[in-house]
């Protein structure tokens, strides 16, 4: 096992999509460290880099600058091979023609282990999986998701792998069993402490999987690394707000005026405090707060500002209220108890301390 | 029972009856009976069966079409496999590579058979020349090792290009994860042809075997127009040798000989599709 660290990292490459569309993907100057034995998850929306970050931790991929590090020593320049990482893919990878058995001695027998050790640490891994009955099964018969079992159970057979990754495993198996081998995969990582990059465009996939979870943005950029607690609280930028949680936070832009926080519609007061840490010029902020931290009431309050009700959509436990005024938008949270209809006006107050403030997207209060 | 359904199933069953049932029919007819010029046929049961299965020139048809028929597998698949293995993935070049590999799929087969013919005639041919000057006394009348030889590769010539392009389109689609896990398990180059080129090949492979070995099987204007059957009857393969008996009138007889024809074809197509589904059984799904 081993903690895993990126040092300027940088690699961008164009794909053909036919009809003479190019499509890029890159990632830029990444920086990040991931402890050894942690479950990390990498997330971000489709196309920012996530991939190709994986392909360059696991030698499929030589970054065009940076470097990779593995507990410390650099491994950059080795082969996939010698960097002895385990990737499990997309769309589950089997050997059609070998038993269960035979694909997860096939990395050790590549390493030369003798017969004896190797059926051993099968046996141990497919218990674990819990594929002992299907040793002998195809495995192109499988169903999915033991495919991606065996796949997994490849990935963590051998006795030194220094860490497995994760390229959205679950993407093909069907919601249920998502559940249960998401439950197994961390179970796996628990009991062998196992470094694993997990990467996904999900985010509840994210923060149920991962002790770490690191966000990407859309120009391949690492956002913000942090558990999820942290991601949730206090996101680094508005990207981060609006990207994990649902609804995502509400980013409204506005300046700092000695009224208060002047949002060109309606102004709300600020405490001291707030004005003391937003130092430097007052326009060109940003304002971020979590739906389910926005008051909101039917009847008129004191400073509370009234914005009219757009669009509610109910999700069972709780109803999303889109709220507008002039060109502004927001997003709240309410109970199942209010009674809402639509062009109603609804009363609005933000409570100052789950407000986030930004400048040039980064988070300053 | 619905009897529309029968509408449905009508022109199939009258198409399949013109092409196939009835000609089929009339071969089994022919081949139960003897029939000579001129006079009324006359039935005589399995009569020609037995005779065409005693006859030492239709065991040597038969023995020479299977050598042929193996040497072709031998031959073409593995070198399709390789060629197609060789061939640049993408880019100008590949495009290239499939137009060239294509022509020869091309030419008809009698041009290809005349074209041969001009290539190997010994008074101004190219080959005999070329092999002349390394001192080799080519002659593809005469020798009755050349003639077949050469019909063998010709044959390669022909149609090793259709295994290519079978076996090229059946790498196409094997996505890289494939081989990217491949060598996260530390597979060799060996391993990762023999574990994951090989089984994801195997649909086109079937194919490509079956489809060369009903057409080798039933191999005719090659030999006819590049030696005639000869020298000797040294490339009288199994087609040449039906004609040949329906040209002298021994309809009966080769009203038998095709049917045994047909019926080799059968089992061997049934015994190589049989046997290449269940290699590495269970690898239908991906």
């Amino acid at each position: 096992m081993a903690s895993i660290e990126l040092r300027n990292l940088s690699h961008s490459y164009d794909v053909i999509m036919g009809k003479g569309e190019k499509a890029s993907f890159s990632i830029n100057n990444l920086n990040v460290r991931w402890e050894d034995g942690k479950a990390v998850a990498l997330l971000g929306p489709s196309g920012c880099g996530k991939t190709t970050l994986l392909n360059a931790i696991s030698g499929l991929l030589k970054p065009k600058a940076g470097q990779v590090m593995f507990n410390d020593r650099d491994v950059t320049m080795l082969s996939t091979k010698q960097r002895h990482i385990a990737q499990v893919f997309q769309f589950p990878v089997v050997y059609d023609s070998m038993d269960v058995f035979g694909n997860l001695a096939f990395p050790l027998l590549n390493d030369g282990f003798k017969k004896n050790d190797i059926r051993g640490r099968v046996e141990e891994v497919a218990e674990i999986l819990e594929l002992q009955d299907l040793l002998k099964v195809s495995a192109g018969r499988l169903t999915p998701a033991d495919k991606q079992k065996v796949s997994l159970g490849r990935g963590i057979i051998r006795p030194d792998t220094a860490a497995v990754l994760l390229d959205e495993p679950l993407t093909v198996i069907d919601p249920k069993l998502q559940w249960t081998l998401r439950r197994k995969l961390k179970q796996v990582q628990r009991r062998f402490r196992i470094t694993m990059v997990y990467v996904t465009h999900d985010q509840h996939e994210a923060l149920t999987f991962a002790d770490v979870v690191t966000v990407m943005s859309k120009d391949g950029k690492i956002a913000q690394t942090g558990t999820p607690e942290e991601l949730h609280e206090n996101p680094d930028t508005p990207f981060v707000g609006y990207f994990i949680g649902s609804p995502g936070m509400n980013i409204l832009d506005c300046s700092l005026t000695a009224e208060g926080l002047d949002f060109d519609g309606f102004v709300i007061p600020v405490s001291d405090e707030l004005r003391s840490r937003v130092s430097g010029p007052g326009d060109g902020l940003q304002l971020g707060i979590r739906p389910e931290f926005i008051c909101s009431r039917l009847e008129p309050e004191n400073g509370a500002v009234p914005f009219t009700a757009l669009i509610i959509e109910d999700t069972g436990a709780y109803r999303v209220l889109t709220l507008t005024m002039h060109d502004i938008r927001i997003k709240t949270r309410i109970s199942q108890a209010e009674q809402v209809s639509e062009n109603d006006t609804v009363w609005v107050s933000f409570p100052e301390r789950h407000v986030k403030i930004f400048r040039d997207g980064s988070r300053i209060y | 029972m619905n009897n529309r359904a029968v509408l449905f199933l009508l022109p199939v069953i009258v198409i399949m009856s013109l092409s196939a049932f009835i000609p089929l029919i009339t071969v089994v007819n022919y081949s139960l009976h003897y029939i000579f010029s001129g006079s009324m046929p006359q039935y005589v049961g399995l009569a020609n069966y037995v005779e065409v299965l005693r006859d030492p020139e239709f065991h040597d048809a038969l023995t020479r079409q299977l050598v042929f028929s193996t040497m072709v597998l031998a031959v073409e698949i593995p070198l399709g496999i390789m060629i197609a293995l060789a061939l640049p993935r993408k880019g100008i070049w590949a495009s290239i590579s499939l137009v060239l590999l294509g022509i020869p799929l091309l030419i008809p087969y009698n041009v290809v058979g005349i074209v041969w013919r001009l290539f190997t005639q010994s008074d101004i041919g190219v080959i005999p020349k070329v092999l002349g000057f390394f001192g080799y006394a080519y002659n593809v009348a005469l020798d009755p090792i050349d003639a077949p030889l050469t019909i063998f590769i010709l044959d390669v010539w022909h149609w090793t290009p259709l295994v290519v392009l079978l076996c090229y389109a059946g790498l196409q689609s094997i996505p890289d994860a494939y081989y990217q896990a491949a060598q996260i398990d530390g597979a060799s180059t060996w391993k990762t042809f023999r574990y994951v080129t090989l089984p994801k090949l195997r649909s086109v492979l079937i194919l490509g075997v079956l489809l060369r070995f009903m057409d080798s099987f039933k191999i005719y204007s090659e030999p006819l127009l590049l030696t005639g059957g000869g020298p000797g009857s040294s490339t009288t393969f199994f087609s040449l040798f039906v004609s040949r008996k329906a040209e002298s009138y021994e309809l009966g007889y080769a009203g038998s000989v095709s049917m045994i024809y047909l019926f080799i074809v059968i089992v061997f197509s049934f015994v190589f599709f049989q046997i290449m589904t269940n290699i590495g059984k269970g690898g239908q799904t991906k």
